[in-house]
């Protein structure tokens, strides 16, 4: 088997596994929706105060609902004992576990770009803003899930590990969300966006090239 | 070069090493930083703009400059522990971590000082100080982490990890002033061009910056001592060096 078709078949597992488990990748998803109902009603229905807050609201949500899949990415795989003989395999690790990534970013990732017009409705954000909402989500939402996999590969022996995960990981997604939003922003008030995208593609680039090495050695570390 | 490191993978001899350079590091971090504090609080010249609050810059650019040094030293320790896999690069982590953190704190405290009869606010979201905020959070995680394993190896690799991912943390806080038009000032010294300060006021700001270096490393030192002697603590050598620590105390206090 080569590396190519061990990366495909460890992906469809994974995809196979969340359509059998439909509640595992939706539940994240749900939350983020509850978290956006929640700040209409917390600081009032008025559009203008929604619209100004509505690119930072959406992009913490989705930090956060990163955060809920992280969980899913290595564990079930470690505790079956799978992850232990994909480390054995003379593939190379950190190709393999970038089909770990792919798929977190499919089932939590790629769902967030789909919802965001709709996000954005809820929050009565400019009509001008949604192409930049969800190509800052496009854009940025690979980085977030090739640094959730590094955290899942750091804190897989610990029985109670989200908290750890969290203190980890946020500190690491604030410059996502700081170009980010600003870029949301900027196309809310009519201004040129190609910059703060442009940033997060090379954070995106970044990431997704060198978090394999870091999620293998994590890995390795975990399994021994 | 290796025949002259590799004896130090041996936790006695770094301790031997550690315990023959510390009161060298003790005594010359005593005598440049009260040089660097008394020259630079009482006798530097007043700034014509900030008069005496500028002084705190005595403080503030060395304490933010070796947080930084502290974490690169942090994972470059992690990078030996993961490659060659020394145990006593491991023990370094926990020994660096919390006078890294103690030096971003001072950083940003220093800062909010600073900050408010300057900016007239304590703080604001600007890019440098919140990449420094970054930093503080990354030590905790670092620590946290090595502390959350039940075995101290599998922890110190885990922390080496995320060190070593945070490392590219620095070169955001230090472009920050350049690549943001931001309300934080820029570099002070800077290798290449003339310091945009005057030389009455840069001198006691080098000896700061030396007192600061030495202070980080003694402190550090210090705790890697502590390490070494918690990990080893089942070996004849540390038992050996445990009461002849005690016999001493005992004849001093006598």
């Amino acid at each position: 088997m080569t590396a190519v078709q061990l990366w495909r078949s460890v992906l469809s597992k994974d995809l196979r596994l969340a359509a059998r488990r439909r509640s595992d990748a939706i539940n994240p998803l749900v939350f983020l929706l509850m978290v956006i109902t929640l700040f209409p009603l917390g600081v009032g229905p008025g559009p203008d105060i929604l619209a100004r807050i509505a690119p930072g609201i959406i992009w913490v949500a989705a930090l956060l609902a990163t955060l809920l899949g992280v969980d899913r990415i290595f564990k079930d795989d470690y505790a079956d004992g799978s992850l232990e003989q994909l480390c054995l395999l003379p593939q190379p690790l950190a190709f393999t576990v970038s089909a770990k990534m792919v798929s977190h970013w499919l089932l939590s990732g790629l769902p967030l770009v789909i919802l965001s017009p709709l996000l954005a409705l809820l929050l009565s954000l400019p009509t001008s803003a949604y192409g930049a909402l969800s190509l800052s989500l496009l854009l940025g939402t690979p980085a977030l899930s090739a640094l959730a996999a590094i955290g899942a590969s750091l804190t897989l022996p610990l029985q109670r590990g989200s908290a750890l995960v969290s203190l980890i990981l946020l500190p690491l997604f604030i410059p996502l969300l700081i170009f980010a939003t600003s870029a949301v922003e900027s196309a809310g008030m009519g201004m040129a966006v190609h910059g703060q995208l442009a940033i997060l593609a090379a954070i995106s680039v970044l990431t997704v090239t060198l978090a394999p090495l870091a999620v293998a050695a994590g890995v390795r570390m975990s399994v021994n | 070069m290796w025949r002259w490191l590799h004896p130090y993978a041996k936790p006695e001899a770094t301790y031997r090493l550690v315990d023959k350079l510390l009161p060298w590091f003790a005594g010359l971090t005593l005598i440049s930083l009260l040089v660097g504090m008394v020259w630079g609080l009482a006798f530097a010249p007043a700034d014509y703009q900030q008069g005496d609050s500028y002084r705190i810059i005595y403080i503030h650019v060395p304490a933010a400059i070796f947080s930084m040094g502290a974490y690169f030293g942090m994972a470059i320790c992690g990078a030996i522990a993961l490659i060659w896999q020394i145990k006593t690069a491991e023990w370094a982590l926990p020994a660096i971590a919390p006078v890294g953190a103690a030096m971003t704190a001072i950083a940003l405290f220093t800062g909010a000082i600073w900050g408010k009869p300057m900016w007239g606010t304590w703080w604001v979201w600007d890019a440098r100080l919140t990449s420094e905020l970054i930093l503080l959070f990354l030590y905790i995680g670092v620590m946290a982490l090595y502390a959350a394993f039940d075995d101290a190896r599998t922890g110190a690799k885990a922390a080496s990890i995320l060190a070593i991912v945070g490392v590219v943390n620095l070169p955001i806080i230090h472009y920050s002033v350049e690549w943001w038009n931001t309300l934080h000032q820029g570099a002070t010294i800077t290798k290449f061009e003339r310091p945009s300060i005057a030389t009455s006021m840069l001198w006691p700001l080098l000896i700061s910056l030396l007192g600061f270096m030495l202070l980080t490393a003694t402190l550090v030192l210090m705790r890697y001592k502590n390490q070494l002697l918690k990990h080893e603590l089942n070996r004849p050598w540390a038992q050996a060096e445990l009461a002849l620590d005690s016999r001493e105390s005992a004849e001093e206090t006598r």
